[in-house]
């Protein structure tokens, strides 16, 4: 169990990320026109001075180096667009806020979209599958920035029961309609996975076993059926967080919270190089390190792939 | 062959197999006189057309398609020309402003067929260039095997593990947003798990017999992947196309909602609904009729999707 920890930390997740890193890297100092070009008329010093606080005057591959090395230190250099912060400052103001909604997102989804699914299969061809699965075809095509404005309009502006926007620090009524928008598709995702998984390990025969053995029902679920059923939902829960990841940027650009989501966004609209690939990096190494997890999370439940 | 003969004398048994066959009660007479060998493709159009969900779905795509290419044509407005006497109108019939005009009097009716139809472009392209890459890098791996094979599906984690979504948001500030980049970047990220699928089904199939003869018959490995491997995993791959669609035009949708998809005055159901986003409580057509659309587009490549793979995945049968 170490060894598979171990191995798939330092031999697969660490390369793949300096991977991630040099390649972001050069593809950004290939992209045409800079960030201080649109600063007309200024003196040639103090380009340059520009130039060599930034390192931009030096070879590309000693920029990358040096880079790497503050990288290593944790340190993603200076933001070009906001002059007085490092990137540090504003990326770490801003991952509690993103982590706490994300966080949030997440468990609301897996909690009611396991239920769901279960729900679904355990009353298989009744009404309350049809509407469950009716729901969740739904949410599978409903777009988060389709559902922001229209819960918004509904629930900020008509009935007036929660904010339409801002964070506040995280209080409660400000979440509520972030964490709503942001679940829905997986909620919907998680409960069509669980409802065929589910039906195809109550059909299988340990499951009739258990019952001719005379096993209340119950146990039966919880003991037997639902380990194996949730095999595909915990290797969705790698592509699930990426995608509540990705979602945040809409969530927290249509509800105004000063997350990662929106820094990264304006960031690439004010070119702020060091800003965009300090958070491609940053949300690189957690998608990385939360597929490694979530790889041997699969390890610990399903035995046959601890083998390999 | 040995069954008994009902004939009076005894036909030698090239005369039974020349004789045609009885004509079968409620067969057309046409399939009646030889016995045809239902395909694999006749067999999953019979049972696709019994799909109601699927076919209605194929009908309504089929009208949104039509509309978005020739729905245009009878309106008297141009998609980005402003009318200064019908800024931010509902709806209406009398100035020709079908689904109302956005905030600079420009009429949604038109934008939002023009949108449909770079939409649907982006999600039929996007899908295209992922198939084409996916289902050659799978089917390459797959057969290769060994040491090729392990390399490539490497690479591909590699590439799983990558923060997609937000490297397009950086090709796209940083390389302008142009249409063909779009339709570039969308699908060459979106054809990992094609890849991943074609290579499983590769797998099994070159294990099997008549890929065996193939090589036998020196057929080269080039060869036996495109003209024996690829035909059939195609079933499964269709699926797939058909589901990639969909969310082909959410990414070309999410792209554009945050400005980075289609730019000014060209527009996509995404952008159509990032400015009615912003103007929810003055005008809801405006989120309305695009909303509509794509959400409507989307229901129906899923149900399309879904009704291809209960007709062509043996696995559900």
């Amino acid at each position: 169990m170490l060894k598979l920890i171990l191995r798939r930390l330092l031999l697969e997740a660490l390369p793949t990320l300096l991977v991630l890193v040099t390649v972001t890297f050069f593809l950004i100092r290939l992209a045409p026109g800079g960030p201080f070009s649109s600063e007309a008329n200024m003196p040639p010093e103090v380009m340059a001075a520009i130039a060599a606080k930034y390192r931009l005057n030096q070879p590309a591959w000693q920029q990358y180096l040096g880079y790497l090395a503050d990288l290593a230190r944790g340190d993603f250099g200076p933001s070009f667009k906001y002059k007085d912060f490092t990137v540090n400052d504003l990326v770490w103001a801003a991952v509690p806020v993103s982590f706490r909604l994300g966080l949030m997102a997440f468990v609301v989804a897996v909690v009611v979209g396991i239920a769901a699914g279960v729900t679904a299969a355990l009353r298989q061809n009744s009404w309350v599958d049809y509407s469950v699965m009716g729901i969740a075809m739904i949410g599978v095509v409903l777009p988060n920035f389709v559902l922001a404005p229209v819960l918004a309009l509904v629930f900020a502006i008509g009935l007036k029961w929660l904010p339409a926007g801002g964070w506040e620090g995280g209080k409660l009524i400000y979440v509520v309609l972030p964490v709503a928008v942001l679940c829905q598709h997986y909620i919907s995702v998680i409960a069509r996975i669980t409802r065929g998984s589910m039906i195809e390990v109550l059909g299988s025969p340990f499951i009739r076993t258990a019952r001719a053995k005379g096993l209340p029902a119950g146990y039966i679920l919880r003991r037997h059926a639902l380990r194996p059923a949730l095999l595909p939902v915990i290797s969705y829960l790698g592509p699930a967080f990426v995608g509540i990841i990705t979602g945040s940027v809409v969530v927290e650009t249509f509800f105004g919270i000063p997350g990662i989501g929106q820094l990264f966004v304006n960031g690439a609209l004010n070119r702020d190089y060091p800003m965009v690939l300090g958070l491609t990096i940053l949300i690189g190494a957690l998608t990385i390190f939360f597929n490694a997890v979530v790889h041997i999370l699969y390890g610990f439940i399903d035995p046959r792939i601890r083998i390999h | 062959m040995h069954s008994p003969s009902h004939a009076p004398s005894a036909p030698t048994l090239v005369e039974r197999l020349a004789r045609p066959l009885p004509p079968l009660p409620g067969l057309d007479d046409t399939l009646s006189h030889s016995i045809r060998g239902r395909s694999l493709w006749a067999d999953a159009r019979r049972r696709f057309l019994r799909n109601r969900a699927a076919l209605a779905s194929l009908v309504i795509l089929t009208v949104i398609v039509l509309l978005c290419a020739f729905g245009a044509l009878p309106s008297p407005h141009a998609f980005d020309e402003p009318d200064f006497d019908n800024m931010h109108v509902a709806p209406a019939t009398d100035t020709a402003h079908w689904f109302g005009t956005d905030n600079l009097g420009r009429d949604l009716y038109v934008r939002t067929l023009l949108g449909g139809r770079i939409s649907l472009m982006v999600g039929a392209l996007g899908a295209l260039v992922a198939v084409l890459i996916g289902t050659l890098y799978g089917a390459t791996a797959g057969f290769l095997g060994g040491k090729t094979d392990s390399v490539m599906m490497r690479f591909l984690e590699i590439l799983a593990s990558f923060p997609v979504m937000f490297l397009v948001i950086l090709l796209m500030t940083f390389f302008g947003r142009e249409l063909w980049l779009i339709f570039l970047a969308i699908g060459a990220v979106s054809w990992l798990d094609m890849a991943r699928i074609v290579r499983g089904q590769t797998l099994s199939l070159k294990r099997k017999e008549f890929v065996e003869a193939a090589r036998v018959c020196g057929v080269s490995r080039w060869g036996i992947i495109t003209r024996h491997i690829v035909p059939n995993v195609l079933g499964i791959v269709a699926v797939y196309a058909t589901l990639l669609v969909p969310s082909m035009i959410l990414f070309e949708s999410f792209l554009s909602y945050l400005g980075l998809g289609v730019q000014e005055p060209m527009t996509s159901w995404g952008a159509l609904l990032e400015q009615g986003a912003k103007s929810i409580e003055a005008a809801p057509w405006e989120l309305g009729f695009p909303a509509a659309f794509l959400i409507t587009t989307l229901f129906c490549f899923n149900f399309i999707g879904d009704g291809l793979r209960d007709a062509l995945d043996p696995k559900d049968r």
